[in-house]
């Protein structure tokens, strides 16, 4: 099958994902500083979801792959978000 | 068809592998050895828990100190709670009967991934000791119950450490397992085998694969917080430091109520198996059963603040999670429904595990109805902290899965071990357990209603008449399990050849001889046919 290729990714591509990587944790830590409320969350879990979206793509291969892996990752992280979401129902009617 | 063939292949339990003795079977990667394996490990510490839940009943015979002071008792209720629902209820009938079975069910000589497979028993084996050093480790056994909760579990003196990381390592078991599976039944089904030409049981399994895959890391991951909090004073749940107690509550019921669905979809598929086999008739309904598996799965993800009605959520929080609840037990009784209709106009074949599969029913409807009182937001308020949630629990933990576990147990032990039990003692066993179990947990629910509370040593001279019954349930229910584990040993000896399909089942594992051989099918079978096909 052609998604069993080997894909040579320049060593270019990944320096420039983990210095992304680091500087989305320094926002993501920087970012508490200023008090924004229930934002707060908010920001941290957008940022968590795009630093973890640049992990599984590029360094976990997703980018190439079947697409049927990309659609087990999105509905597993849809199950996730309903739980997070029902948890916040909690949290912000508290 | 292949008369001379049965001959030549040796069956699993006589094939000499590269090693000799034990090693043959802790170094076996044959699924069926290592179906074995767990049974031998799950049934030991099944009858630990039962000892220990045994002695906290006779704690309980009267009021006052009988023969525990209060902190052995919260010890002994602890390890209870940690080696019964993590080393029994979970692996139950997934590693032992989703081991021996799926790969046969489906028509594959094995899992997808053997080696792994070992690897998650030695993993259980890992976790169970560690439970184990922690009772004898450092300040005194964990007293927390098993559900850890904090603050408590970073403030007690207990040895919470070794127990914490124990449940840790079960839970990677589990996820391993659950894996194994899934990827076995994508890529390993007998050709033909279509999705809908699957048996139940391992669809059941099936979910339960993906509820372990899903669920089991927010458990893992909840136990290091805790870790952390212990070792490191962080403050993800010590208010003091700016953390939030309920915060635990919510993750750690994120798995743990999923792993109800991991204890009790097996046990459902098994019954299935059961109630199909000994009514010779199609099972009813076929594609609502897999659906309503798969519903209860998904559906049982978003539940787990039914456990924290009491802990001060939002009222938002606490309607939604008391709809959700009820939702759930619309497929459940689609289940119960389906068996019935099942049975209707079948020609049923009253044997052991067909009384079994109805002693099933009975107690999972009893701890269905009980659970729903649970579910509404006001009574729960009543009784949460009192006997009926322990009475609750019990039907449909121990009643569920306990009762499928022995039913699966005496429907495979011909294929498993090659041998046919004594049925007058078998069901002897099963009509102790069964009165043995409504006498103990019964009485609970009036004691929980009368307002008894849980998780103490001690009670108010109102509540000793219901403790007295109870206590002799106890006696009943032990003695009975005695009999079916000493009648099922016995047998091993005693017992008569069993035929390769000695009850008229129609799936898979029956067409091959009993015990099966080392690769289960000398050619993999093609299928054509649905997996319950009866005139
Ligand atoms: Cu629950």
């Amino acid at each position: 099958m052609e998604n069993e290729k080997n894909h040579i990714i320049p060593y270019r591509n990944f320096l420039l994902v983990l210095t992304g990587l680091i500087c989305l944790t320094l926002i993501s830590v920087s970012v508490t500083q200023i008090s924004l409320g229930t934002l707060t969350v908010a920001i941290a879990l957008l940022i968590a979801v795009i630093k973890s979206s640049l992990v599984l793509r590029v360094f976990m291969h997703l980018k190439f792959e079947n697409k049927i892996f990309s659609f087990a990752v999105i509905a597993v992280f849809l199950i996730i978000s309903l739980v997070i979401f029902i948890t916040l129902l909690d949290y912000l009617y508290r | 068809m292949s008369n001379q063939k049965d001959i030549v292949e040796p069956s699993y339990l006589e094939y000499k592998g590269k090693y000799k003795g034990i090693f043959s079977w802790i170094l076996s990667t044959d699924h069926k050895r290592i179906a074995l394996l767990y049974l031998f490990s799950i049934l030991s510490f099944f009858v630990i828990g039962a000892t220990l839940g045994l002695l906290m009943k006779f704690e309980l015979i009267a009021p006052g100190k009988t023969i525990m002071d209060a902190q052995t008792y919260n010890a002994f209720f602890t390890l209870h709670g940690i080696v019964m629902i993590f080393a029994v209820v979970i692996p139950g009938l997934p590693a032992v009967f989703g081991n021996f079975l799926l790969p046969i069910m489906i028509g594959a000589k094995d899992v997808a991934f053997p080696k792994l497979n070992l690897f998650s028993w030695y993993l259980y084996v890992a976790g169970v000791s560690l439970v184990i050093v922690s009772q004898f480790a450092g300040d005194g056994p964990p007293d927390t119950g098993w559900t850890f909760y904090a603050p408590y579990s970073f403030r007690t003196a207990g040895t919470m450490l070794p127990a914490v990381f124990g449940a840790f390592v079960l839970g990677f078991s589990s996820i391993l397992t659950g894996l194994n599976f899934l990827v076995t039944m994508h890529r390993m089904r007998a050709p033909g085998m279509t999705w809908l030409k699957m048996p139940l049981f391992p669809w059941t399994l099936y979910a339960t694969g993906w509820v372990q895959l899903l669920a089991t890391p927010v458990i893992g991951i909840t136990l290091l917080m805790i870790v952390a909090e212990r070792t490191l004073h962080i403050g993800f749940f010590d208010p003091s430091l700016g953390g939030d107690p309920l915060l635990y509550q919510h993750l750690f019921w994120t798995y743990s109520h999923p792993a109800v669905y991991i204890m009790i979809l097996p046990a459902m598929g098994a019954i299935s198996e059961i109630i199909t086999t000994f009514s010779h008739k199609t099972i009813f309904g076929y594609k609502f059963m897999v659906a309503s598996v798969l519903a209860i799965a998904f559906v049982g993800y978003f539940v787990w603040g039914h456990h924290m009605f009491t802990s001060g959520m939002s009222g938002t929080a606490l309607y939604t999670f008391s709809l959700l609840t009820f939702l759930v037990a619309v497929p459940s009784s689609i289940k119960v429904f389906n068996w019935i209709s099942t049975m209707h106009q079948g020609s049923i074949d009253l044997q052991t595990p067909f009384y079994w599969a109805m002693a099933f029913i009975f107690v999972f409807m009893i701890g269905g109805f009980s659970g729903l009182v649970l579910g509404s937001l006001a009574a729960n308020v009543h009784l949460h902290n009192t006997h009926y949630v322990v009475a609750h629990f019990h039907f449909i933990v121990f009643g569920g899965t306990g009762f499928a576990f022995f039913g699966a147990m005496h429907y495979w032990y011909p294929k498993i071990t090659g041998k046919m039990y004594d049925t007058k003692w078998a069901n002897i066993g099963l009509v102790l357990f069964f009165v043995g179990f409504i006498t103990l947990y019964g009485p609970m629910f009036y004691l929980g209603f009368k307002g008894m509370p849980r998780r103490y040593f001690d009670y108010d001279e109102v509540f000793h008449a219901g403790n007295i019954i109870s206590t002799m349930g106890s006696w009943i229910l032990y003695s009975g399990l005695a009999i079916i584990i000493i009648n099922l040993f016995a047998s091993l000896k005693g017992g008569a050849k069993a035929p390769a399909d000695p009850w008229g089942g129609k799936t898979l594992e029956w067409t091959i001889p009993s015990p099966p051989p080392v690769e289960n099918f000398d050619e993999i079978p093609l299928i054509t046919k649905g997996p319950y096909d009866y005139k």
